[in-house]
């Protein structure tokens, strides 16, 4: 049996972990001009750390900071800063554990609904950074370019993302971040929400019906023909596509050839 | 009224001895409604690393009229860890894909064994430590394939191990690298006060030849327990009067440099930031008039 590692003692380790644990003593070695006590220089570093991680969660998760509370906000957003520090620079990737740290929280019981809408906070951060990309519309199917798009695979938008969720995910949404007007809910019905960027915008609406199952195809690109063999009414791709097209779900990732529809 | 602003002697690849500021994606709007009398723009490498989107293009759009500085929050030059080198391509990704006219970082690190702070850590001033940063350096160099600027840190901690004053340790790893200096005044007015040394002093100590940019930035006054005053490096408000007279100075002895004006916290309206880099505008052109 090992013994459990000691808190490193010396160098950059040190500091680091004592910036990392609010009860630890500075590391050894310091030097505070003026006066000053070590502790209270040290502090300087320990609070930005700290302070400086809250803040990118709470410009990551703005929804779910309108629905807790500022007060609140900080208090959960900082033991999960204390206990899952990021694990790289780039902090747009900083808080994908984040919804389940709410979910394991006792004070959220009465808001069963905030981790799913974390999540769909996350899902529209990857969908804002994700890579450029044509979206598919309607016209490229139109009767003259048709031939050329029935031969071409069809592909998810690299933005596109999507949550099935128990709670009326979208609706809340909208209503905590000034979409739409809050007032009570008449039915507390189960959505599913479609996260796209036809451009650089970000658009949130709900998952048009059986349009998951067209999306799940797409894992891997398919052609107009191969996807309509595979799906089956009522989910069949004369009704499934189109409002998957009107929202910028889709694009033909295949460069080499001319798109349908012309120019991108 | 010219479709661009003057470019402010421009040379190709180089940034312009002119004023920039940190570019903030709410000012976008009123950056591209009309020319602006900057030279260019300054972004931190972190916030677009993303594959795409609106980051990529609102950077796109900004550098067809003005210069872009890359400025990186991240990499740990300082630290005593190697270089993550994952890290280390997306900065490299980043610069082939935006050619910025200059790159810069940090002597500071700011992780430890895979683990991110988010803040500018301090280290010790030693031989082995300067070893190890004039490494990073020629390794981040070697990656970008250009030169890079290293800037001066704000510090408030001092280490009983440094045995090489702060401008001699910047100066060593501009001499062994070839790397040029940012001089963030701000941070040097900052430091100077924590450590209670003189500013002016500092700042004569300071290797002036190889500066390439200038950081102008507003600070905080902390409450000490001391007798000496606490300075925080705030980014938060307006440059104080005793930074813009330490900035005179400076370019007094070098020259116009680009400068840049940093507001990152409470950031104000566009006018209001524009204006500060009007000041230090105002600054360069009285130097250039003068010489």
């Amino acid at each position: 049996m090992t013994a459990p590692a000691l808190p490193p003692q010396t160098g950059d380790a040190a500091f680091a972990h004592a910036c990392l644990t609010p009860a630890a003593p500075p590391p050894q070695g310091l030097r505070a001009a003026g006066g000053d006590p070590v502790a209270r220089r040290f502090a300087i570093h320990r609070t930005t750390v700290r302070v400086t991680l809250i803040d990118a969660l709470a410009v990551a998760f703005p929804v779910v900071r309108a629905l807790v509370g500022d007060a609140y906000f900080v208090a959960a957003a900082g033991a999960f800063v204390a206990h899952n520090p990021p694990r790289s620079p780039v902090l747009a990737h900083y808080g994908q554990e984040f919804p389940e740290h709410l979910a394991q929280l006792p004070g959220t019981a009465p808001l069963p609904y905030l981790p799913d809408v974390a999540r769909l906070e996350r899902l529209m951060i990857e969908a804002y950074h994700a890579a450029d990309a044509r979206a598919a519309c309607r016209a490229d199917l139109a009767a003259e370019t048709l031939a050329a798009a029935a031969t071409l695979p069809l592909a998810r938008h690299p933005a596109t993302r999507w949550l099935r969720s128990p709670w009326p995910v979208v609706t809340l949404w909208r209503m905590n971040s000034g979409h739409l007007p809050l007032r009570p809910l008449d039915q507390w019905t189960a959505e599913a929400a479609l996260v796209t960027r036809p451009e650089l915008d970000v658009e949130l609406s709900l998952l048009p019906p059986h349009g998951e199952r067209l999306l799940e195809e797409l894992a891997t690109p398919r052609t107009l023909g191969a996807l309509a063999e595979r799906l089956a009414a009522p989910a069949d791709l004369a009704t499934v596509l189109p409002p998957l097209l009107d929202r910028g779900a889709l694009t033909w990732p295949t460069t080499s050839q001319p798109r349908p529809g012309g120019a991108s | 009224m010219p479709a661009h602003p003057p470019r402010h002697d421009v040379a190709v690849g180089a940034l312009p001895a002119g004023p920039g500021v940190g570019y903030k994606p709410q000012h976008f709007a009123a950056i591209t409604a009309a020319a602006q009398p900057l030279a260019f723009f300054e972004v931190h490498a972190e916030n677009y690393m993303g594959d795409g989107g609106r980051p990529h293009a609102d950077l796109t759009r900004l550098h067809q009229d003005y210069a872009v500085s890359i400025h990186g929050v991240g990499l740990g030059l300082g630290g005593s860890a190697p270089l993550d080198a994952a890290h280390l391509a997306r900065l490299v990704r980043l610069c082939d894909r935006h050619q910025p006219e200059r790159f810069s970082e940090h002597l500071a690190w700011a992780g430890h064994d895979g683990l991110f702070l988010n803040d500018l850590l301090p280290l010790p001033y030693t031989p082995e430590r300067l070893d190890q940063v004039v490494a990073h350096v020629d390794q981040l160099q070697e990656a970008l394939r250009r030169q890079i600027l290293l800037e001066n840190p704000a510090t408030y901690l001092t280490f009983a191990e440094s045995t090489i004053p702060e401008p001699e340790f910047l100066g060593e790893i501009a001499r062994r690298t070839g790397c040029g200096l940012l001089l963030d005044v701000n941070n040097l007015f900052v430091s100077a006060t924590n450590h209670a040394l003189s500013p002016q002093a500092l700042l004569r100590a300071f290797p002036l030849a190889p500066v390439g940019e200038i950081h102008l930035a507003g600070h905080a006054s902390a409450t000490s327990a001391g007798p000496a005053p606490l300075l925080l490096d705030a980014h938060g408000g307006v440059v104080a009067d005793p930074v813009w007279a330490l900035f005179e100075t400076v370019i007094a002895r070098t020259g116009p440099l680009p400068t840049l004006i940093e507001w990152d916290n409470d950031v104000p309206a566009w006018p209001v930031l524009r204006a500060e880099a009007e000041r230090a505008g105002a600054v360069l052109a009285r130097c250039r008039k003068a010489a």
